[in-house]
């Protein structure tokens, strides 16, 4: 036995011969596919649907459309929850659950409606007049508890299990809408061989014509809307996307849209999103939105029961649903009119209509004669009876006498306003047209057509011709179709009402709370907007934004275009966040880079750090070890007694040739690379042009006019930018070329007093890498294991000393295994990035710590290399009074003076005797680590007059962690001062 | 927005890094008043709203630096040059063909 | 006008609030003041209500183009922090702080001043030691932070994603008296609180250029005619180089576009402010529900009100990264501001080479913050010619010396601050 009590027996294009089953705050219900939530709950007769935001108001279905206002609600469960889901564009599937929301203990009987009573207090406002004493209470009292009150439904307790994904798609012309305009722009576009899509939000074609039953070429408008499809599907070049939102434009003929691939079902099918965020690069768009139909203004008008005119058509025509059974329309417009027709065919009684104008059209006149329905011209509705439904009006006629009726639905029209807000997206100010009584576009986006009735022409032939011109410029109607009457005299509000008269119906702002505004100087529309949070709620004031307006100009008594317009702003409806994110979040929030080494690694259990983007091994624990501490500790002791390998191919590699390569690294430099001789390497240091210390690395010299350099992991692509930008901008009168060989090459760094050793294992004989024939600082091309070419630097990060071996990156990790075996005999150890830093803050290397982008060469001992000599960037503003001053930081050693004591990195540093506070800060402490070389911790830090302070005694303050530590100052090398096993 | 690079074609916004003002031209370091002329370089911007002259990487492309004449007000692009042309007619260097700079 | 507070609001109800009273008077402008603020929004009100309050000037007018607070004071994010790393802006911006604490008893406006906490969150060590050092230096200024290891971040926002994201939350720095202020407000209750002390406060009037005689300001020419001014001071952010340029000045600042972005309302679960530390991401919940949120600016010079769609996609991916429970949440509403980037990332608040004209700019997207110390400060400075203590370091030569304020260690590339 169906529980659809309200379904017509016939019409509208919902498939009766099968049932859908789902449930509302619990009750079963039945539905048909093709329903929205909103059409099955109205076919079971269930009309209260949700709860105002402020006072709490029982509510019910104001529209069939995107625009809908109150009949919110929690759609489905559990992780899958879906707050403020509108029930008239949710589309119902078996199994479906919703819940009313914003109401306890029960949608019926809703402990917060006591605001309804408070209403006087709770006007615009408010809040900033109060709560204000005592200051103490706002946190503790007044904001928790609006806090309580505040938000509709709730969003999902756990992470979205639901899938998302982004496309992008090219056409000569998008379609924004597929009702009359957009399927007659789309078949003009497409028969002319345009590369067509068309998108429409709903999931069935045919927009109004299908709402209003109307005939299209002397046949049903479904009928035509099939055919139009039809053709459509055939073309090669046309794409149809239903339940596909084009939300924004954006510049460069970009629209976005999101595709509802899977809500209509219980769950995604595997492999399928939920949702697909589109991007149309469009050379052309049609905007064929079509147009909200406004509400008027009168007392109660937000009782559940009370429904825009062209809804209700909808809900008969598209759904078979009768939203009634006894009726009044009230309306201010001739098209309404039709509402009559549709209600009394569908058998509902239309106990009056109401239309405000005193001279009604012979059309109304006609119509109401034939549906037998009183015509109260001149009249207006100045209260609906009723809490939870409509019981009744009052009407106040033309001579002023009252009139009660009893009714169970108020159809209702303010006229239409057209959906012109992707036009206005780039800016484009609309235009006010006094015969529409309505904004209609002003000056559009590049490439951009309007056509139907979101460019004012309401009428269903004028859609079709305007349509049809807009596809394909010159091209006649696709069909013949009739206007209908759309004639209005408007009527912004109903005066001397009794009980409020709700312009924002889902944030609760009455026709008052715009009379306070404007008497306490709120005027401008954005002030408005802004003071009674009018047009901000979910909808979007779709529904509110223009009759507000038209009320704030009737106040200030100045025309509705001068009064003003808020821009709409993306997106055009709601998009989930999800959406936007795509596939983009937990492990695949970013790509992750993986170095040569990173299988091997893992087959070692290393374990592994994010350092940008690169997943770098950052130490590789052995059984039997405690804590990272001590797997680090025996690294770096390998690596100072032995040989250890660590991965050094995250470094950023640039190729340099060319005849001028010398000149220009001279100019990009700090330091002179035009001396160094082939076959050797030398340490620089690279300035931005403000003269701070941008990055340092390695540049070898290969060839006379051919250079490698190396920069930081972490600066590796700015650099290659920044040197880019230097050639081809500054110097381009330069002969030189580069390009970056970071992925190219896989490079290890062999470190230790073995480490020359272990290469002679690998590689090949005829190379003489004797300390003679390889001195420190060579480089020079080789070939390993049998004739691979490789690349081959005598460079030490460590102080130890060390190689660095480069091989074509396919040869990563066949090398890295080679070099472990090769290796075995000396005790060699893989390390990573932890015993890497050990080793660096050890011999007071500088790194991202000190590399701040805030130091200059000075600030960290690199002064000594700055040539005087020659033009380079930096060099100039490197002079300035600020980065000279002698009381800069500087780099520093540090020690604890308690040898047991662990050091922090962040700690201030304070004088001995001073106070700590920030008149007495004189720097931090960068860098820390366990040097097992030394036995205890050991630090570097940028201290002021630090070059001056050796041996001093000074506080490391670390009140964030509640520790202070004393330290003692020392040179910044703590290994190998001298620098003597480098060189073997 | 979409940018026309003259190597690669129109591609999405994405794929290029934006850098600052292509007016302002690198000083003479010799020249007496360089300190000034740096600091006037380095940090002072007119910033106009109207059509600019900017400097932009095709970074997920090709590495060609290019000036976009561009309309700050409204997003307007009104031209795209491979940036080195633009530096080698002010400096009044041959323009080599494409690709062989 | 009346005092606000509960007792007005419950007169006025029994009257259907017949009579409230214009909260500022729409002033027409007199032939000359003391001082003329150019620039209705946050800064210029503040400025004109502690001009009027603090030091005794009453001839002061505030001239705004359009409807007051129509600029980045009500286009921004509400956050109000001085979780600042450098000695030049510590002291600024807590006592702006400061200024936020006591803001609704002094000028009886309700802001909604809320400190619910800012957490910034870490993902390395590296970041957490830079933490550290910012921590510690708020704590040497006597300005509260906390570090937090992963199980008390864990114990405040359960939610995050904390066991299968991409960068793990190590932990987070935490400034509780950080928080939220209902930034429309601030405009308007500086605005009334202005006109009460008897500033003038007058919309619909456009600066059209200066009139300078013999190197000193003596007055503007607007929309609405000649204005004579002792002093004038501008505080037009989002407009700072093109109304400087009519005083022919050029600044060191360019005008980029920020998104920010406000989701439906949504029953509150997220109490503070969390920045995302691995991606552009950070977010906070106002008292209406709706998750407020945003990331980094687009990134190019721009006047245009908008933004792209692929910022709007990586501020998302950064929050689903961060919070994946917000997936089915829908984003209401995006726009952009236009924020006048300075060359290193921090402010002005300066006298400029022309006598008796003063600028307040280049609070690139940390200008809703600072409102009132900003107002404070320009106010100090346009009264007395002095420069307050706290803002000695936000002149317009900084550049030239050497002393940048570089937070971020960016360097002389607004679009990276």
């Amino acid at each position: 036995m169906t529980t659809q009590t309200n379904r017509l027996p016939a019409g509208g294009i919902v498939d009766r011969s099968r049932v859908l089953r789902f449930t509302f705050d619990g009750i079963a219900y039945d539905g048909h596919p093709g329903d929205t939530l909103a059409s099955a709950l109205l076919a079971n007769g269930v009309t209260l649907t949700g709860r105002s935001f402020k006072y709490h108001r029982p509510r019910g279905i104001l529209s069939a459309g995107s625009e809908e206002p109150n009949a919110l609600v929690e759609l489905r469960t559990g992780a899958r929850r879906e707050a403020n889901t509108k029930a008239t564009t949710a589309e119902i599937f078996e199994g479906l659950e919703s819940a009313s929301q914003n109401r306890w203990p029960s949608l019926r009987f809703d402990v917060m409606s006591v605001n309804s009573l408070l209403s006087p207090i709770f006007v615009a406002g408010f809040y900033y007049k109060t709560f204000m004493w005592p200051a103490a209470l706002w946190e503790k009292l007044y904001e928790p508890a609006i806090r309580r009150a505040a938000g509709l439904g709730r969003a999902s307790d756990s992470a979205d299990p639901d899938t998302y994904e982004k496309a992008t798609a090219h056409c000569d012309v998008l379609v924004i809408g597929g009702g009359p305009a957009g399927l007659s722009a789309a078949l003009t576009a497409a028969r002319s061989g345009a590369r067509v899509i068309l998108a429409d939000e709903n999931f069935q074609l045919g927009g109004r014509a299908i709402d209003d039953a109307s005939e299209i070429d002397g046949q049903p408008a479904a009928k035509w809307v099939a055919s139009a499809e039809a053709e459509l599907s055939k073309l090669p070049d046309v794409r149809v996307m239903r339940r596909t939102t084009v939300f924004g434009a954006y510049d460069g003929g970009t629209y976005g849209g999101v595709e509802r691939v899977s809500d209509h079902l219980a769950s995604a099918p595997a492999g399928v999103p939920r949702q697909r965020l589109w991007k149309f690069i469009a050379k052309r768009v049609v905007l064929a939105a079509g147009a909200t139909e406004r509400p008027l203004v009168f007392g109660n008008n937000d009782r559940p029961g009370v429904m825009l005119a062209g809804a209700v058509r909808t809900y008969v025509n598209r759904y078979g649903v009768k939203p009634g059974h006894r009726a009044v329309v009230f309306a201010n417009n001739d098209y309404a009119a039709s509402t009559v027709q549709a209600l009394a065919k569908a058998g509902v009684e239309v106990v009056a209509l109401v239309d405000s104008r005193t001279g009604p059209s012979n059309e109304v006149t006609a119509i109401a004669r034939a549906a037998n329905t009183r015509l109260i011209s001149g009249g207006v509705i100045t209260t609906v009876k009723g809490g939870h439904a409509v019981k009744g009006v009052v009407v106040r006629t033309a001579d002023g006498r009252s009139i009660s009726l009893t009714c169970d639905l108020v159809a209702m029209s303010g006229g239409w306003n057209p959906n012109i807000q992707i036009s206005t997206h780039l800016g484009g100010k609309p235009k006010w047209d006094d015969a529409l009584s309505s904004f209609v576009p002003g000056a559009l986006p590049p490439g951009m057509t309007v056509a139907g009735a979101a460019s004012g022409a309401l009428g269903l032939g004028d859609a079709i011709t305007t349509g049809s011109a807009a596809g394909a410029s010159g091209s006649a109607p696709v069909a013949k179709a009739v206007n209908e009457s759309t004639a209005i005299t408007p009527l912004w509000r109903v005066n001397d009402c009794s009980g409020k008269s709700f312009v924002d119906m889902q944030n609760d702002v009455a026709s008052g709370d715009i009379e306070l505004s404007e008497r306490e100087g709120f005027r401008s529309v954005e002030h408005l907007k802004r003071y009674t949070t009018l047009g901000m709620a979910t909808d979007q004031g779709k529904t509110a934004n223009v009759n507000a307006l038209a009320i704030m100009a009737e106040l200030t008594k100045k025309s509705i275009p001068d009064t003003g317009m808020t821009l709409a702003r993306p997106p055009y409806t709601p998009v989930a966040i999800g959406a936007l994110a795509g596939h983009h979040r937990d492990k695949d929030f970013k790509p992750s880079r993986r170095p040569p080494s990173y299988a091997w690694s893992k087959e070692q259990g290393a374990m592994f750090v994010e350092t940008g983007l690169w997943l770098r091994p950052s130490y590789y624990p052995r059984a039997g070890e405690r804590d990272w501490l001590e797997t680090v500790t025996r690294e770096v002791n390998t690596v100072r007694n032995a040989v250890g390998i660590v991965d050094v191919s995250t470094l950023g590699k640039l190729d340099v040739q060319g005849a001028d390569a010398a000149l220009f690294l001279d100019r990009v430099y700090m330091n002179g690379m035009k001396t160094i001789p082939v076959g050797k390497c030398r340490y620089g240091g690279m300035l931005r042009e403000d003269g701070i210390l941008m990055d340092d690395g390695t540049v070898a010299r290969l060839a006379e006019n051919h250079y490698f350099i190396t920069t930081t992991t972490a600066n590796a692509v700015k650099v290659s930018q920044h040197m880019e930008l230097c050639h081809q901008w500054l110097w381009p009168e330069l002969d030189v070329q580069m390009i970056s060989a970071t992925e190219q090459w896989a490079q290890y760094a062999i470190a230790g007093p073995k480490s020359r050793d272990l290469l002679r294992n690998i590689v090949d004989k005829e190379f003489d890498i004797s300390d003679a024939g390889f001195p420190y600082l060579a480089v020079g091309g080789i070939t390993v294991c049998g004739g691979i070419k490789a690349r081959l630097f005598r460079l030490s990060f460590s102080g130890e000393r060390a190689y660095e071996l480069g091989v074509p990156a396919r040869y990563g990790d066949a090398l890295i295994r080679a070099l472990m075996k090769a290796g075995e005999e000396f005790g060699v150890c893989a390390y990573g990035s932890e015993a890497l830093a050990v080793m660096r803050i050890e011999k007071g290397h500088i790194s991202g710590p000190e590399l701040n982008g805030t130091t200059t060469a000075k600030d960290v001992g690199l002064g000594g290399m700055v040539s005087t000599k020659k033009d380079f960037v930096g060099r100039m503003l490197l002079g300035r009074p600020g980065l000279v001053d002698a009381d800069r930081p500087s780099l520093v050693g540090l020690r604890p003076v308690d040898r047991s004591e662990r050091l922090r990195s962040g700690a201030h540093f304070v004088a001995r005797d001073k106070q700590v506070t920030a008149a007495n800060d004189d720097g931090y402490m960068t860098s820390v680590a366990y040097s097992p070389s030394n036995g205890h911790w050991i630090g570097l830090g940028l201290l002021k007059r630090g070059a001056e302070r050796t041996g001093e005694i000074i506080r490391a303050c670390d009140p964030v962690r509640n520790i202070e530590t004393l330290v003692e100052v020392v040179s910044p090398c703590f290994v190998d001062a001298e620098g003597e096993k480098v060189r073997g | 927005m979409r940018i026309t690079c003259p190597c690669c074609g129109e591609r999405a916004l994405d794929e290029f890094a934006y850098y600052g003002d292509a007016s302002v031209k690198r000083p003479d370091i010799a020249s007496p008043t360089a300190m000034a002329d740096f600091v006037a370089y380095s940090f002072d911007r007119v910033n106009a709203a109207g059509p600019h002259r900017e400097l932009w990487y095709h970074s997920a492309g090709c590495h060609l630096w290019l000036v976009v004449t561009r309309n700050v007000a409204n997003h307007e692009i009104l031209n795209v040059e491979p940036a080195r042309d633009v530096a080698r007619a002010t400096q009044q260097l041959p323009t080599p063909g494409r690709g062989s700079a | 006008m009346g005092e606000y507070s509960i007792f007005s609001v419950a007169r006025e109800a029994l009257r259907g609030h017949s009579g409230w009273k214009p909260t500022w008077r729409d002033a027409a402008p007199k032939p000359d003041y003391d001082i003329v603020i150019i620039g209705g929004g946050g800064h210029g009100l503040a400025t004109a209500y502690y001009l009027a309050k603090e030091y005794g000037n009453a001839r002061v007018a505030v001239l705004e183009k359009g409807w007051i607070g129509g600029g980045n004071v009500g286009r921004n994010t509400t956050i109000v922090r001085s979780n600042y790393l450098l000695p030049g802006n510590i002291p600024f911006y807590e006592l702006s702080m400061k200024l936020w604490e006591g803001l609704e008893q002094d000028i009886n406006y309700n802001a909604m001043v809320s400190q619910r906490g800012i957490l910034n969150l870490y993902h390395s060590d590296a970041q957490r030691d830079a933490y550290a050092r910012r921590g510690n230096a708020m704590r040497l200024h006597g300005v509260d932070s906390e570090l937090l290891d992963q199980s008390a971040v864990r114990q405040m926002v359960p939610f995050l994603n904390f066991d299968n994201a991409r960068f793990p939350i190590h932990g987070g720095l935490l400034q509780r008296r950080g928080g939220t202020v209902r930034h429309d407000a601030v405009a308007w209750g500086y605005a009334r609180a202005a006109d009460r002390r008897g500033v003038d406060i007058i919309q619909n009037c456009e600066v059209k250029g200066f009139r300078i005689e013999d190197n000193r300001v003596v007055g503007v020419e607007t929309s609405r005619g000649f204005i004579g001014a002792k002093k004038v001071g501008m505080a037009v952010a989002g407009n700072s180089s093109r109304v400087a340029a009519m005083a022919g000045l050029k600044l060191p600042i360019e005008s980029h576009v920020l998104q920010a972005f406000v989701s439906e309302s949504i029953k509150p679960f997220i109490d503070g402010v969390v920045t995302f530390g691995a991606g552009h991401f950070y977010i906070s919940q106002s008292d209406k529900g709706g998750l407020v949120f945003g990331g980094d600016l687009d990134g190019y010079n721009s006047y245009a009100q908008r933004g792209a769609l692929p910022v709007v996609e990586d501020v998302c991916e950064g929050g689903m990264a961060l919070m994946p429970r917000i997936g089915r949440v829908r984003l209401l509403r995006s726009w952009g501001g236009i924020m006048d980037m300075s060359m290193d990332g921090s402010p002005f608040i300066d006298r400029t080479p022309i006598q008796g004209l003063y600028f307040n700019g280049g609070w690139c997207y940390g200008g809703f913050k600072a409102t009132p110390a900003s107002g404070l400060c320009f106010a100090h400075l346009i009264a007395r010619d002095q420069t307050h203590d706290v803002a000695k370091a936000y002149r317009l030569d900084r550049f030239a010396t050497g002393h940048a304020i570089d937070e971020k260690g960016m360097g002389p590339h607004p679009n990276l601050h």
